[in-house]
């Protein structure tokens, strides 16, 4: 074991101190009205065309059982041979991700199958709680990525989705919003920079 | 000392390359126009960048209490908490980490604070390799330039120049340039640089006093791939980056993406509560660096609410023309032009001057950081220190002369009009004016305003 580094606060007491020396008139912390935000009708058309913005791909199924089915409709979903599934009511994988230690293991992992809590309509994203990751690096580090996500669970804008993880307790959480992207090349917009090349997103009805 | 920035020479390579200049011109504005229909999506826009400049003028005005609740709980998910007073004291506490872990790799994800303290020449200059993993970033690390823009770092740079430079460091085929080819070979080259990292640092985009939570928005999912593999993760932030609650971040992550690339959100926001798991480190460096001192200015503490989206860059006309280099300092553009006179008033006098005065930035701010404004505040900052040159103080003091004298200020008048009239091209148009290197000047007028109220008052 290495020795721990230790919190380094000699300048801690200056910087309070200088901060407190100058009063500054504290005005009211404002808190957002929820009745002046947009609020969508079809929540869940909303969020498909959002998806399709940001580069991902919404399925709807009616159950779990058609998930493995849609999925196969993809080339490189029927050829991936390292899948981890963290929704395995949805879907089996091959790989038993809690069985691997050090997540360096998993580089060569060609699909994660992820579940999401909720989905957010104006900006296409998903949020998943980090307590669902055996390693959070699985949601990062595969070749594709796909989250099922139940259709009752959606929100229509930030305000409601901070709501609803007021208090969430993991490590960890994520929005995601599409494939990882890039476009710090002439503003071309590539889509799998770092993370999934693509992302696949499973929204079932009786989840 | 710090070298003096002279705007416009610094400029002068930049926009002397007219399709350079041009091209970048575009390049932003297709940016700015992504931006103008993500605000135009939401009804409540304006409600919401109210409402962040309101969060933001509490937060700072009570900072010392939010700095000390984040530290409070922040350290209860068992991160380490340090402070650091200015950009050497940070670059030694990082170091001081590595050393402690024995530590000769680095993954880095974007942070313009550790551009700001030097982070990376301090690191290798100790024996660190660091890798940049932003493609932007690592682009022009592997260039060995220093990012032009704070959200696009690459933004001034051609896609051949990208693919010489990765011929040259990746093996890429001589000649390509499909960005989709140059982005996969990084994908590939980075791939085996995160699997070998031994410690990620990052950047913060806000931190929560009521969690002792962090969150990092990225695109590209390198900040995410750099923390989750090593098992320290490093996590830089300026002292102004804290927000009261965890709901805050509604209205902040529905503005940040928006106002930044025209996204409606970026593809990852992460939410870091202390490290990994037990056998994890999470370290948190909270820097001043001359903040708190900003924080003293009634006219400049609001450039403390900047949440560095970049979209006053994309907006100034000065910025896309003459590039993001031309500024010499990390933060560029009109925000960069507020706060780099802050840290230095002599080195930077120029960039309050790299100003139209046209007010687009604080149009498009997110916080309402009311940019203009500061900038002209700077100005007259300036001119009361007497940090003009001598030619622009003496053309003030004629001008401030003449117009305190009615006669005076007509003879002028009447010999400028003669002048404008017989003076040849040769004496107007050398190297003595340089106003007039791309400028006509105007047309004489026949006569006065003040001769043609004279004719028509009684009319």
């Amino acid at each position: 074991m290495m020795k721990p580094t230790l919190a380094d606060t000699d300048a801690r007491q200056g910087i309070l101190d200088r901060i407190n020396t100058k009063h500054v008139d504290i005005p009211p912390l404002p808190d957002v009205d929820v009745d002046r935000v947009i609020q969508f009708d079809e929540p869940i058309d909303k969020f498909v065309e959002m998806l399709a913005m940001v580069g991902g791909q919404a399925h709807q199924v009616d159950s779990q059982a058609d998930v493995r089915a849609q999925l196969e409709e993809i080339e490189v979903f029927r050829t991936a041979t390292r899948i981890v599934s963290l929704a395995p009511e949805s879907i089996a994988g091959t790989i038993d991700a809690t069985q691997i230690e050090d997540p360096h293991d998993l580089s060569t992992v060609d699909w994660t199958i992820a579940r999401g809590e909720f989905m957010v309509a104006e900006n296409g994203s998903i949020w998943i709680d980090g307590d669902t990751l055996p390693h959070r690096v699985l949601l990062f580090i595969a070749q594709y990525l796909a989250i099922v996500v139940p259709r009752s669970q959606i929100v229509s804008n930030m305000h409601q989705a901070y709501e609803r993880i007021e208090n969430f307790s993991a490590r960890f959480g994520v929005f995601v919003s599409g494939p990882s992207k890039t476009a710090d090349i002439e503003q071309s917009l590539v889509l799998g920079a770092h993370g999934c090349r693509k992302l696949q997103v499973l929204i079932v009805g009786d989840l | 000392m710090l070298p003096i920035v002279q705007h416009p020479a610094a400029a002068k390579e930049f926009v002397n390359d007219p399709n350079r200049s041009r091209w970048h011109d575009q390049a932003l504005w297709f940016v700015r126009s992504k931006r103008d229909k993500q605000a135009a999506s939401l009804p409540e826009w304006e409600y919401l960048r109210e409402t962040a400049s309101g969060i933001k003028t509490h937060t700072i005005a009570n900072l010392a209490h939010y700095l000390q609740e984040f530290e409070r709980n922040a350290t209860a998910r068992g991160a380490v908490v340090h402070w650091a007073r200015d950009a050497d004291h940070h670059n030694e506490i990082v170091l001081r980490i590595l050393r402690d872990h024995k530590t000769k790799r680095i993954v880095k994800s974007k942070s313009m604070l550790t551009e700001e303290c030097g982070l990376n020449h301090y690191l290798e200059d100790n024996g660190i390799d660091v890798v940049d993993t932003d493609l932007g970033e690592r682009i022009v690390q592997l260039r060995g330039e220093t990012p032009s823009h704070i959200v696009l770092p690459a933004i001034h740079i051609k896609k051949e120049e990208v693919g010489d430079t990765f011929h040259k460091h990746l093996g890429t085929d001589e000649g390509a340039s499909d960005p989709k080819y140059l982005a996969e070979a990084a994908r590939g080259h980075l791939r085996d640089k995160f699997l070998a990292g031994e410690i990620g640092i990052t950047g913060v985009n806000f931190a929560i006093a009521e969690t002792g939570g962090l969150v990092v928005c990225t695109n590209e999912g390198n900040a995410d791939l750099g923390t989750s593999l090593p098992r320290v993760h490093i996590a830089c932030m300026g002292i102004e980056k804290l927000l009261p609650r965890q709901r805050d971040l509604g209205v902040f992550t529905r503005l940040l993406a928006r106002s930044a690339t025209g996204q409606p959100i970026t593809s990852y926001t992460s939410h870091f509560n202390g490290p990994r798991d037990e056998n994890s480190e999470l370290h948190i460096v909270l820097v001043d660096n001359g903040r708190s001192r900003l924080r003293e200015s009634e006219t400049f503490r609001a450039a403390m609410h900047c949440i560095r989206c970049g979209a006053c860059m994309n907006t100034c006309p000065v910025y896309r023309r003459s590039g993001g280099h031309s500024y010499r300092a990390t933060v560029p553009g009109p925000i960069g032009s507020v706060l780099s006179p802050t840290r230095d008033q002599n080195s930077y006098k120029s960039l309050p001057y790299a100003c139209s005065l046209c007010g687009s930035c604080s149009d498009v701010c997110p916080v309402k950081i009311p940019l203009h404004h500061q900038l002209l505040a700077w100005r007259g900052e300036l001119v009361g220190k007497k940090l003009l040159p001598l030619s622009k103080r003496l053309s003030m003091r004629c001008a401030s002369y003449l117009f305190r004298f009615p006669a005076l200020f007509r003879l002028v008048g009447k010999v400028g009009r003669f002048a404008l009239r017989v003076l040849p091209r040769w004496a107007t148009h050398n190297r003595l004016n340089v106003w007039t290197i791309a400028r006509e000047l105007p047309e004489p007028p026949k006569e006065s305003f003040h001769q043609w109220h004279r004719r028509h008052r009684n009319h």
